[in-house]
């Protein structure tokens, strides 16, 4: 594989750029494979690619039914963080973390990765209370958390609304200063180049329409190009985690939910942080381009549309007015939708399945990009070893049996209230 | 914006409802002996079928009536509607 660096940069100058390697080559499905892994997001390429890379399994496809990385993970809002409360999200995300800083050296591709810290607005002296337990656990689980008072606040994001006649006045916020964001695509190519480069195939186009099971063992899966002999599938497709679920005849704890996100016009540097308010579900950021990036709630049922409805954004962008009363000069310039796999708990589930040879990876509600080393680590890891890591071993499928649930956020099995 | 028909209002805007989630799916009946497996799964377990969708919504700036609703899940149509106790 052609190495990416300022050399080859300069030297392909010379020839206008003409030259360049293929990044990946597209494949055509073979009729067996030792591991086919269902989903060419982020999380089926980084799956793949670690089972390369920390298993030696390089007889391996990927299937995509769209084209790569055209799911969430082109539509996603780019944040990246660990902080969370309970150790069986705080220790899976921070060691993804640690993936993330290493991540554009590792894959040989600038995933621009911008540590730039994460602010989670506090409105009451109550919320106050809670984030500083949850900034207390953090620490605890060597996660860097810094509370925030109002002051500290304003001094950093000065651009939101300090004034005093305000219904949900700043108090205060947790920070996570290691938090940040990446180049979403770049992290989706860089996985792809560098698994193609050991021997994946990445196939795209092809839509899985069954799958051959038999003896209580997956001995197959059937595609519009023609069907696969394997072992071993991993189930890697988020959203449409039910549809194929229900090919398999199983149901699972995970509803499907559409959530948006928008950008306004590019505006000059304003905001460099990650900040989220605290008395509803927004979050902003600012791209490298200058738009500021922004979500919040789901549309609130059931969908599969992947696109979105304008009262929900018009609730949504109100909450970032009150935050940042700013933000209504700008105009918006994009907004799309994308379909979220809302487990019952908020958590993932990353585990085997009864069907021996069906590894699962879904449920990744509003969380699932930042995820995206972590959960490609430790699901090759559950696939090439037969058995879940310690790192994944909360997210089991049968936790919504034995209790042990990893209900962050204290919503049961509500998926679509924020 | 969706359009709702509600059964005892008539056509009224989304922004008037609140989502009540899957319509199909049933509490084991009283009284009567069930296991643990079957009560996890009343709780956890949802089909989110792709396409037409039976599910609950409630007219909580209208007439905080609970009724039924048959919609497409991908293309947001909404056949039907009718009151909680009826069935589509």
């Amino acid at each position: 594989m052609q190495k990416y660096s300022i050399f080859n940069l300069i030297k392909n100058a010379f020839s206008g750029h003409q030259n360049w390697d293929l990044a990946w080559k597209d494949a055509t499905p073979k009729k067996e494979y030792d591991i086919v892994i269902i989903g060419g997001g982020g999380h089926g390429l980084a799956t793949a690619y670690y089972l390369a890379k920390e298993h030696n399994i390089t007889n391996v496809a990927i299937i995509e039914k769209g084209w790569l990385g055209g799911g969430n993970m082109g539509r996603n809002t780019t944040i990246i963080r660990s902080n969370y409360m309970y150790d069986d999200n705080a220790l899976f995300s921070e060691f993804g973390m640690d993936l993330w800083r290493k991540m554009s050296q590792d894959l040989n591709y600038n995933v621009m990765f911008s540590p730039r810290g994460i602010i989670n607005l506090a409105h009451s002296d109550a919320q106050m209370n809670i984030f500083t337990r949850r900034g207390n656990s953090m620490r605890l689980n060597d996660i860097d958390a810094v509370l925030l008072n109002r002051e500290e606040v304003k001094e950093i994001i000065p651009m939101a609304d300090f004034s005093d006649n305000v219904r949900f006045p700043i108090f205060g916020g947790l920070m996570q200063p290691s938090a940040g964001t990446a180049r979403h695509d770049a992290v989706a190519w860089g996985y792809a180049r560098q698994a193609d480069s050991m021997g994946v195939d990445i196939i795209q186009n092809c839509e899985v329409t069954g799958f051959d099971v038999s003896g209580g063992k997956i001995n197959g899966v059937r595609t519009s190009r023609g069907d696969i002999k394997v072992k071993k599938i991993g189930l890697c497709v988020a959203g449409s985690t039910n549809i194929l679920a229900e090919k398999l005849n199983m149901t699972i704890p995970v509803e499907t939910h559409l959530l948006q996100a928008c950008v306004s016009e590019p505006v000059k540097p304003v905001l460099d942080k990650v900040v989220t308010f605290g008395a509803g579900h927004f979050y902003i950021s600012q791209s490298d381009k200058g738009e500021m990036v922004m979500g919040g709630d789901l549309d609130g049922y059931n969908s599969y549309a992947q696109r979105g409805n304008l009262p929900t954004l018009q609730h949504v962008l109100t909450e970032g007015i009150a935050m940042m009363p700013f933000l209504s000069k700008l105009k918006i310039l994009r907004t799309w939708g994308g379909i979220m796999d809302m487990s019952m708990d908020g958590s993932p589930i990353i585990d085997k399945t009864h069907i021996e040879g069906l590894y699962l990876n879904c449920g990744w509600c509003y969380g699932g990009f930042k995820a995206t080393p972590a959960s490609g680590w430790t699901f090759a890891h559950t696939i090439a070893q037969d058995r879940v890591h310690k790192l994944n071993a909360g997210y089991s499928l049968n936790r919504f049996n034995t209790g042990h649930l990893l209900d962050e956020k204290g919503l049961g099995t509500k998926t679509w209230i924020a | 914006m969706l359009h709702i028909k509600c059964p005892h209002c008539g056509m009224r805007s989304q922004n008037e409802f609140a989502y009540g989630g899957d319509a199909s799916v049933k509490r084991p009946e009283l009284n009567k002996e069930i296991s643990d497996l079957e009560w996890d799964n009343f709780v956890y377990l949802r089909k989110s079928l792709r396409g037409k969708h039976l599910e609950l919504w409630h007219h909580i700036s209208g007439c905080r009536q609970w009724f039924k609703v048959q919609r497409d899940t991908s293309t947001h149509e909404i056949f039907k509607t009718v009151k909680a106790n009826e069935d589509i």
